[in-house]
């Protein structure tokens, strides 16, 4: 039941939000607030009292918690959740940032702030269904559904960047790239159904049930390229990444925050969830490529995020170069890699999440997000420089913070797998550091354009902040209990490849054909 | 000549299956006569929502409270009608359509100077015609059916003779349905020389004796009818006619005309595709194929630059059809729920749309409100109409929460079924261009601006039968969205069999 509620309490407090907006403009914003903090306690309750040591990937009985009723029974459909230690992770981690979405737009958004957030609250809504769906109709309900609210947030709320794209127009393409996307894959899970439906003669949407579907090594190599165009928008992995930095860099903070913590960890946690499990075979054979993708995002997002002007964009483009080291992590399919695509994607998700927010109120005191209009600015304020500073050295991945002990556990996973992808990726480190650095020096060093004191961080930005750089901290010195909650999921992940013959062996071949074939 | 042969007079059983047309036919002639004694707007509109609903009752018992009592179906009335529950659903939906569009009519004709009354006339009249053709199992049946849905159109879409646009609007639409009646005609004697028969099942039975020369001609025959049919649903690329009459007809009008007529002519479409075997004909199928994938692409390619909303929503009906015919090439038992249900959510969307412009339109001014322009910043003057043209916008595309999504679930369920992977790829690439302009649409609605409005929607709205209305169709747009099991079980139960 407490899985329902989960998701319910952000529905409802949306409303709420809404509601509430003629009663006074701040109400909305305590009853957000309430809501995503009423969430975050539920899923840390969750976390406090289940056993998270056990669960495999599966059906019945294989989640910490499961909550099934019918739905569509025609079609098989039912409305079922389930939770294990990926999924908690995932929905603690939309919890705190939500928090903070809330927390960093209590002054920039000052018109219509009751559907404002309802729309973030639909939204999370969405994202936390998403995490815990174990019907696949069901995961496809929520996948599209919190498209709309994110839309909306873009499109209504977002900024108009002069000589840029319009709001709307940005909004429109993350909303047709993503949906359309989406589409194949639904024809994928229905083309899924099917051939389990010819296969056993019952009509499932199931997760459970849909595992170990007997299927041609060509229908699963297509339906798994179907899910896979769908989380590979949404990641997102290179060639379909454009609509990204015009998302982040019209979008409100808040809708940032939400885009680049939250929204993007959906894809790779369906990854983890579906793409892999479902389709073991052709994820095998499709690994090295997938990690030759990933290492193009790393290595693309990165030169990018060096040239860009706009702060915002060049934070987007950092995110690209991040996922791509995820990317790598999933498809190189040994457990520490995995259990470092996990602490990746947490780590990733606070600190990117903590760069939005500096961008935000950056451009709250300086009317500007343009690197070149910036300068100095460490004279200029006392606190916000140096939090700026750290949090763009953890995005470098310095020791002892969460970026590192996620990059560091991928790159040595990967390397037993495939070693010539992790060389090529682990120049993302390097890429990393010089656009990070870049970054500060640009901003905050070098001559100031004025001397004039700008207004401060107020106690509520200081402590959204200050929270999110202890979090990274305790991530980067003692990851052992988010460890212990992700190895089991990541465990059975890694037992899917194993089963097929892929870590070690198939990748190593791949990676000496590629290296001999690349040598004159 | 069987269907010349008259029964010993009708059963019990038979007259009872037929209440709902006898009702509405009945309600004609009250409503003809109450305008001969006295014309009063209210009055004639009331009697007319009264017959209707009265029509309706028989129908609403026997699928919603079968315990209480059931009509005795199958029915077999004459050769001409056959009751059975699929043509029960249909008769429904088609009344159901055809109260919302009178309520709809009477929010917008109580500004109009001229006759208002004869409107619901017409109204009953075309909806009798679309109880006929659900019914009709015979060409003959049919042929009278369908003409009686589309005469009183002509005048409905023509309604208001001192506008330019309406009077082109209701010409256009009697040429070019005459035309396509003209190919129906011709398609049906050709079909008749060949097989010697008007019902559709012997149509069905002796069909697949033909060979040579005589199939050649039954082929052509069932692609001269597909011909007019496609006029009708305005398939590309027969659409020409739709955007010009649904921009110059009167909003109610072309709410109708985009639901009921469209229903109608569809219902008849599946069950002459089932009883009379044409989807034995590999030819028809790619036909039909071939018209689905112009439809999707043509209608969402040419909404994509659309400025008015009416033109918008016409141009998107023709994609919607071109999902319709996907669903309609998969055949099966599936394929006929999957098309009831596709049915049952474009009806109940496409009301709410353009319920919505009925609303901010009255014949007052020269033309309906129906620039997007007109909607910009809609939600900050009236945010619960804006959030009833949002849900139809979204469910239009397809978004989950919303009626579109489980219409369009069920389309993609049977292609995917039926391994028809060149009309899915169309209906996803149309799905995601359909996407752009619904948004471009929605967004309008929230854009804030500077100027003064030049239309605004009557205050009351909200109190008229008319908001009422809307705001049922909204929350069946959602029920169906999120609970869509009952209304699967109703189509289900309504079957083909």
């Amino acid at each position: 039941m407490i899985l329902i509620w989960l998701f319910m309490v952000p529905f409802i407090g949306g409303l709420l939000c809404w509601q509430i907006e003629r009663f006074g403009l701040t109400l909305p914003r305590w009853v957000a607030l309430g809501t995503m903090f009423i969430v975050l306690m539920l899923s840390l309750l969750l976390w406090h009292t289940g056993d998270y040591s056990q669960t495999l990937l599966g059906g019945h009985g294989h989640w910490v918690e499961e909550f099934s009723v019918p739905w569509i029974p025609r079609l098989g459909i039912s409305f079922s959740f389930g939770l294990d230690g990926l999924s908690l992770l995932m929905v603690v981690l939309t919890g705190l940032l939500g928090l903070m979405a809330v927390a960093c737009s209590w002054k920039e958004i000052a018109r219509n702030v009751g559907f404002f957030h309802l729309n973030l609250m639909w939204n999370l809504g969405g994202v936390i269904g998403v995490f815990l769906a174990t019907d696949l109709f069901l995961y496809f309900f929520f996948w599209e559904m919190m498209l709309v609210p994110m839309f909306f947030l873009i499109a209504l709320w977002g900024h108009n960047i002069p000589g840029g794209t319009s709001r709307v127009f940005a909004a429109t393409k993350f909303f047709l790239f993503t949906q359309a996307s989406g589409l194949i894959m639904l024809v994928s899970i229905l083309s899924l159904v099917f051939v389990h439906y010819r296969a056993t003669g019952t009509l499932t949407f199931a997760y459970g049930d849909l595992l170990h579907t007997p299927m041609s090594a060509a229908t699963e190599y297509w339906l798994m390229l179907g899910f896979f165009v769908a989380f590979a928008v949404k990641l997102p992995v290179v060639p379909f990444h454009s609509w990204l930095p015009d998302a982040h860099s019209q979008a409100p903070t808040a809708g940032s925050v939400d885009l680049a913590g939250v929204l993007l960890k959906t894809a790779a946690y369906s990854l983890l969830r579906f793409a892999v499990p479902l389709f073991p075979h052709a994820s095998a054979s499709f690994a090295p490529v997938a990690m030759w993708l990933g290492v193009l995002g790393i290595i693309y997002g990165a030169l990018l995020a060096f040239s860009q002007n706009d702060v915002k964009r060049m934070v987007a483009y950092t995110s690209i170069s991040h996922m791509g080291f995820v990317l790598v992590g999933i498809y190189s399919g040994t457990e520490q890699a995995l259990q470092g695509v996990v602490i990746q994607m947490l780590a990733h998700g606070l600190s990117a999440g903590a760069l939005f927010i500096l961008c935000g109120e950056i451009q709250e005191r300086l009317h500007t997000r343009d690197l070149r209009e910036m300068g100095g600015l460490w004279s200029r304020f006392s606190y916000l420089p140096p939090i700026a500073l750290f949090f763009a050295v953890a995005s470098l991945g310095l020791p002892g913070l969460g970026n590192f002990v996620g990059e560091f556990l991928i790159l040595l996973g990967s390397y037993k797998a495939a070693p010539v992808v992790t060389v090529f990726a682990a120049s993302g480190l390097i890429l990393a550091a010089v656009y990070s650095l870049m970054l500060v020096q640009r901003a905050f060093l070098g001559k100031a354009k004025s001397d004039e004191k700008l207004r401060d961080l107020n106690a509520r930005e200081v402590v959204t902040l200050v929270t999110l750089m202890a979090l990274l901290v305790g991530l980067g010195l003692y990851p052992q209990p988010v460890l212990d909650i992700s190895r089991a999921p990541m465990a059975a992940v890694q037992e899917i490849y194993q089963t097929v013959g892929h870590s070690g062996t198939v990748a190593a071949d791949t990676a000496t054909i590629i290296t001999t074939a690349g040598a004159p | 000549m069987s269907f010349l042969y008259v029964h010993g007079g009708l059963t019990p059983a038979q007259w009872v299956t037929l209440l709902p047309i006898l009702i509405l036919s009945l309600t004609i002639v009250v409503v003809t006569s109450a305008i001969a004694i006295k014309r009063h707007h209210w009055w004639n509109a009331t009697i007319s929502v009264v017959g209707l609903n009265l029509a309706l009752l028989p129908l609403f018992v026997h699928f919603w409270v079968p315990e209480l009592w059931t009509l005795p179906l199958p029915q077999t009335v004459t050769p001409l009608l056959g009751i059975d529950n699929y043509a029960c659903f249909y008769m429904a939906m088609i009344l159901v359509t055809a109260l919302a569009t009178a309520t709809l009519s009477h929010a917008y004709m109580e500004g109009y100077t001229g006759n208002r009354e004869e409107v619901y006339l017409l109204l009953l009249l075309s909806t009798l015609g679309g109880l006929v053709i659900v019914c009709s199992r015979h060409f003959a049946s049919f042929f009278i059916g369908l003409e009686l849905l589309s005469v009183p159109l002509y005048g409905m879409a023509g309604y208001l003779v001192k506008e330019r646009r309406s009077l082109e609007a209701g010409t256009k639409y009697l040429v070019l349905s005459a035309v396509a009646s003209a190919f129906i005609l011709f398609g049906m004697a050709l079909i008749y020389a060949q097989t010697g028969t008007l019902a559709f099942a012997d149509i069905g039975a002796r069909a697949g004796d033909l060979a040579g020369s005589s199939r050649s001609v039954m082929i052509l025959g069932s692609a001269m009818l597909l011909v007019g049919i496609g006029f009708k649903l305005s398939l590309a690329p027969f659409h020409l006619w739709t955007p010009d009459v649904y921009e110059g007809a009167p909003a109610p009008v072309t709410s109708y005309l985009a639901t009921a007529s469209k229903t109608a002519v569809f219902a008849l479409l599946v069950r002459y595709f089932v009883e009379a075997r044409a989807y034995e004909m590999p030819t028809l199928v790619n036909v039909l194929s071939i018209l689905a994938i112009l439809s999707i692409v043509i209608g969402n390619v040419l909404a994509l630059r659309q400025d008015n909303l009416k033109r918008l929503l016409a141009y998107s009906s023709i994609a919607h059809f071109g999902y319709l015919l996907v669903a309609l090439i998969a055949s099966g038992p599936l394929a006929v729920e999957a098309v009831g249900v596709y049915l049952l959510t474009y009806v109940v969307t496409t009301l709410a749309a353009f319920g919505v412009v009925t609303l901010m339109s009255s014949p007052y001014r020269d033309h309906d409100a129906e620039d997007l322009f007109d909607y910009r910043g809609l939600f900050w003057r009236r945010p619960y109409l804006t959030a009833i043209l949002t849900v139809a916008l979204l469910s239009l595309a397809g978004v989950p929460l919303t009626a579109g999504f489980i219409g369009k679930f069920y389309v993609m369920t049977v292609g995917a079924d039926k391994h028809l992977w060149v009309l899915l790829a169309a209906v996803v690439l149309g799905s995601a261009v359909g996407l752009y302009y619904y948004l471009r649409a929605m967004i309008q609605l929230y854009l804030r601006q500077r100027w003064v409005q030049k239309y605004s929607a009557p205050l009351n709205w909200a109190q008229g039968t008319g908001g009422g209305m809307l705001i049922l169709l909204m929350l069946a747009m959602l029920l169906l969205g999120i609970f869509p099991t009952p209304f699967i079980n109703l189509v289900q139960a309504a079957g083909l069999h």
